[in-house]
């Protein structure tokens, strides 16, 4: 008889049969392993979730602590049924694992979401061997090459320069993206006071609670339009649409996200500083990390799969799309 | 200007998102550039570079030796600009900096046969964003949110020059423009040294019966607006010329109209195909249009003529700045002696703005597609300015189809699905009678849009199929027979109305209904 599979796919999300839990099922779901606290990957309302202690505080500070009736951190490698769950950091916000199922001689690596950009905000990616790697490909075309952050920083910082009576808007997602933006700026040796909008407080709390150093942080609300002459605010994109923006001196728009390597997106969003930031993986490290892992099978969630497929297939590479439904296309 | 210096000012123009501001960087770029630099500069803006050779097919060949090309096509789908995506994909090479001149000058002058290894060369020796602005400048299209129109007002800023002298002498200038910034810097103005110069047309903005209520329709004349193409015809001392509407010299494809043109003068009016009394329809001098030169039996199968509306120039005299009544005046009387295949399009007789929606209602041909609106006292003016002119075009044709596939947009729609085909029933299938990517809103579109992503159910390469649930109001121009289409139909000018989320797509019109409005077969 044919060996069970390790996962399938299934309309609730990945599924292991012989554990009997999701990998970061966006229904309910009895059981739930969850790699990172993206809400598109880590939904509320699971009877037990299992994660790293990171992503299941993430989780009980966006949704509240009743976000599950049982939380699990992981620790070790755990059994689970008849299979063995082990996590492995992502490297794409804090918290974020790979998770590696290990099963009747065969071995499974689920990266979630994962970047190769090191960034003080989080663990960097660990490459696991495998026989299965399941991948994202968000930016998997070959035209996404992001440059190093330090570069886009640089620019950044230039045209603070070049306009000191405008404030300086950058749009940030608030878990991971906001706090690998602040990370990036001091890194460059920026120390002024950076003022971030009320969303993205407690979550840049926990990260400095987590020993990661952001710098003076403070409420983009407090102070006289004019005290933001020369000033970096950091916010989430929706806020650059509603009325908010209008409290700081002639803003110029910037938004972090390696979606901004394309024009059309950028001027499409209004944006006057686009910023090549990016928490996925691009398309070098993307295919440089299927040749290191060489994995005999890929596995592909979600993102540019064709784009992917095609890759596999030209290298000789056994892979297929996943299809799996409820995870944002584009979202950064 | 180095090659990177040119591609910064391209970025920042590009998200520049005030006019004000594009306009600061380019006479901040004048003022710190040199000649020749800033005139092939400003050429590269305004389109008047014509490095012709370079098409996108040659590109797409050449990034195809580099990049499988299945992946380069997913990635021009994503991206949604070929010189953006070949700056993108393009492998890193050396990093080098030349000048703009140098760029431009071997560009022009390297012989078709030689331009693949040229061009193969400067990408693998040049930074993306510099690879993006060569592209640019080789392929002509800049789409940098900068219309020539600003770039001569900017330059007409920073020169301190009146801009209508600028416009007027432009188009018998040519790159890299020393006279110009020479007389920006003191010299006399340049002469239109050319004879028939193309003079900037005068153009007008849409209207409907609630705008025009609060006119007076004494202070109006009207006319018939003719579904051709807008033209200037000019005769200068023996040379002629037939201009499109924004400055392109027509005359090789028109030997039969240069021939009409025994006058001294420069004209406007509408370019139409005429056969006795009759005039064609669009698809007629369709036929005509986009020819380097033209055949003896089209000639004799599709013949032009002029139907005029002004006079800008008669005998010498410039009468920009007289009324309109008087400009018409001067061209009922010249008209008289141009023959049959040039007349007058006459002006049209009410006393209210009701009058003239009746008249707009029930025009006497086919090919009239609204009426034009022009103030009495107006002179003559460069530009589309809101007021003196209008145009109240007739309404469009409505179908209501369902959609059948989506690709990806390009330019400003890129990365959103907004390239639709859509269907009309012929029985029990649906048939595709048309394309539209615009005519919706932007929230329109993020509702196609997300539409297509959820209801996607098959591809094909870059095409999506979708569930053929959702009705959309097309609205289009006319209607012609086609033999390249499956439904034997072809609109023109179609585009998406709005949606019908109340409509199943059970209650979408039949082809019968298309096929009801197709004139008479000739």
């Amino acid at each position: 008889m044919a060996r069970p599979p390790l996962l399938i796919p299934r309309p609730e999300g990945l599924y292991c049969p012989g554990g009997d839990f999701f990998i970061d099922p966006p229904p309910p779901v009895p059981r739930a392993l969850v790699t990172h606290g993206h809400s598109d990957h880590a939904r509320p309302g699971h009877a037990a979730v299992m994660a790293t202690r990171e992503t299941l505080d993430i989780m009980a500070i966006r949704y509240g602590d009743d976000f599950t009736n049982a939380r699990q951190p992981y620790t070790d490698p755990t059994r689970i049924g008849e299979v063995t769950v082990s996590f492995h950091p992502a490297g794409h916000v804090l918290g974020s694992a790979q998770i590696a199922v290990q099963g009747s001689g065969q071995k499974i690596v689920v990266s979630g979401d994962y970047a190769r950009v090191p960034t003080p905000t989080c663990a960097p990616f660990e490459p696991v061997p495998c026989d299965i790697f399941v991948t994202e490909a968000t930016f998997a075309l070959p035209v996404f090459r992001h440059p190093p952050p330090q570069v886009e920083i640089a620019r950044l910082l230039a045209s603070v320069e070049a306009f000191p009576e405008r404030a300086h808007l950058i749009g940030a997602y608030a878990l991971g993206k906001a706090q690998r933006v602040i990370a990036a700026i001091r890194a460059s040796g920026w120390d002024a006071p950076i003022h971030i909008h009320g969303a993205l407080q407690r979550l840049c709390d926990y990260h400095v609670a987590q020993g990661i150093d952001l710098g003076d942080l403070r409420p983009a609300t407090e102070g006289k339009k004019s005290d933001f002459a020369g000033a970096i605010i950091i916010a989430p994109p929706s806020a650059f649409a509603a009325t908010w923006a209008q409290r700081f001196p002639d803003p110029v728009l910037a938004f972090a996200s390696g979606w901004m390597q394309v024009r059309a997106r950028a001027r499409q969003r209004g944006v006057e500083l686009p910023l090549i930031i990016s928490d996925h993986i691009d398309w070098p490290h993307l295919t440089a990390t299927i040749t290191e892992l060489n994995p005999s099978e890929v596995w592909i969630t979600h993102g540019r799969e064709d784009a992917l497929m095609r890759w596999c297939e030209v290298t000789q590479r056994a892979a297929k799309p996943l299809h799996l439904v409820g995870y944002e296309d584009e979202a950064e | 200007m180095s090659l990177s210096a040119f591609a910064t000012l391209l970025e920042r123009l590009a998200f520049t998102p005030q006019r004000l501001g594009k306009e600061r960087l380019l006479t901040t770029a004048f003022a710190e550039q040199t000649d020749p630099q800033r005139g092939l500069m400003l050429a590269a803006l305004t389109g008047d570079l014509k490095l012709r050779q370079v098409t996108p097919s040659l590109l797409r060949g050449l990034t195809e030796t580099r990049v499988d090309a299945q992946l380069f096509t997913y990635s021009y789908d994503f991206v949604g600009d070929l010189a953006e995506t070949i700056s993108l994909i393009w492998p890193e090479g050396t990093r080098s900096d030349p000048p703009l001149s140098e760029v431009v000058h071997e560009l022009a002058t390297t012989p078709k046969t030689r331009l693949p290894a040229l061009i193969t060369a400067r990408l693998d020796s040049l930074g993306p964003s510099e690879r993006y602005a060569y592209l640019k400048l080789a392929t002509g299209a800049l789409r940098v949110g900068v219309s020539a129109r600003l770039a001569r007002t900017a330059f007409a800023t920073w020169a301190n020059l009146p801009l209508p002298e600028v416009e007027e002498i432009w188009h018998a200038l040519t790159p890299p423009y020393l006279d110009l910034f020479a007389w920006a810097g003191g010299a006399p103005r340049p002469e239109a040294a050319a004879r028939a110069p193309f003079r900037p047309v005068m153009l007008s903005t849409p209207t409907d019966l609630d705008q025009l209520s609060a006119l007076d329709p004494a202070d109006y004349a009207a006319e018939w607006k003719w579904d051709g193409i807008r033209v200037q015809a000019v005769s200068d001392g023996g040379t002629r010329r037939l201009y499109s509407r924004t400055g392109e010299d027509i005359s090789p494809a028109f030997p039969d109209v240069l021939d009409l043109m025994h006058f001294d003068g420069a004209l406007d009016g509408e370019l139409l195909v005429r056969r006795g009394d009759d005039i064609a329809s669009f698809g007629d001098l369709q036929q005509r249009l986009n020819r380097k030169t033209v055949t003896p039996a089209m000639l004799r199968s599709h013949p032009a003529g002029l139907r005029l509306y002004d006079v800008l120039i008669w005998n010498g005299q410039d009468l920009r700045d007289q009324p309109y009544d008087a400009r018409r005046a001067t061209l009922t009387q010249a008209v008289a002696n141009l023959g049959p295949r040039i007349d007058l399009s006459p002006n049209l007789h009410f006393a209210t703005w009701n009058d003239l929606a009746a008249l707009r209602l029930n025009p006497p041909a086919d090919v009239i597609e609204g009426v034009m609106i022009k103030r009495r006292d107006s002179p003559y003016l460069a530009g589309r300015m809101k007021g003196p002119w209008f145009k109240w075009k007739r309404d469009p044709h409505l179908i209501d189809a369902v959609l059948m596939y989506a690709q990806r947009g390009h330019g400003k729609r890129s990365g959103f699905y907004s390239d639709f085909t859509f269907g009309v029933w012929n029985g029990d299938d649906l048939v595709p009678v048309g394309k539209a990517y615009f005519g919706f809103t932007d929230e329109e579109l993020k509702e196609l849009d997300r539409f297509v992503r959820n209801n996607t159910v098959e591809r094909f390469g870059t095409v999506r199929s979708v569930a053929r649930t959702r009705v959309v109001e097309v609205a289009f121009e006319g209607l012609n027979r086609s033999s390249r289409h499956k439904s034997g139909v072809a609109m023109r000018f179609p585009r998406i109305n709005r949606i019908r989320s109340d409509k199943p797509a059970s209650e979408a019109d039949h082809l019968s209904t298309l096929q009801a409005m197709l004139p008479p077969e000739a």
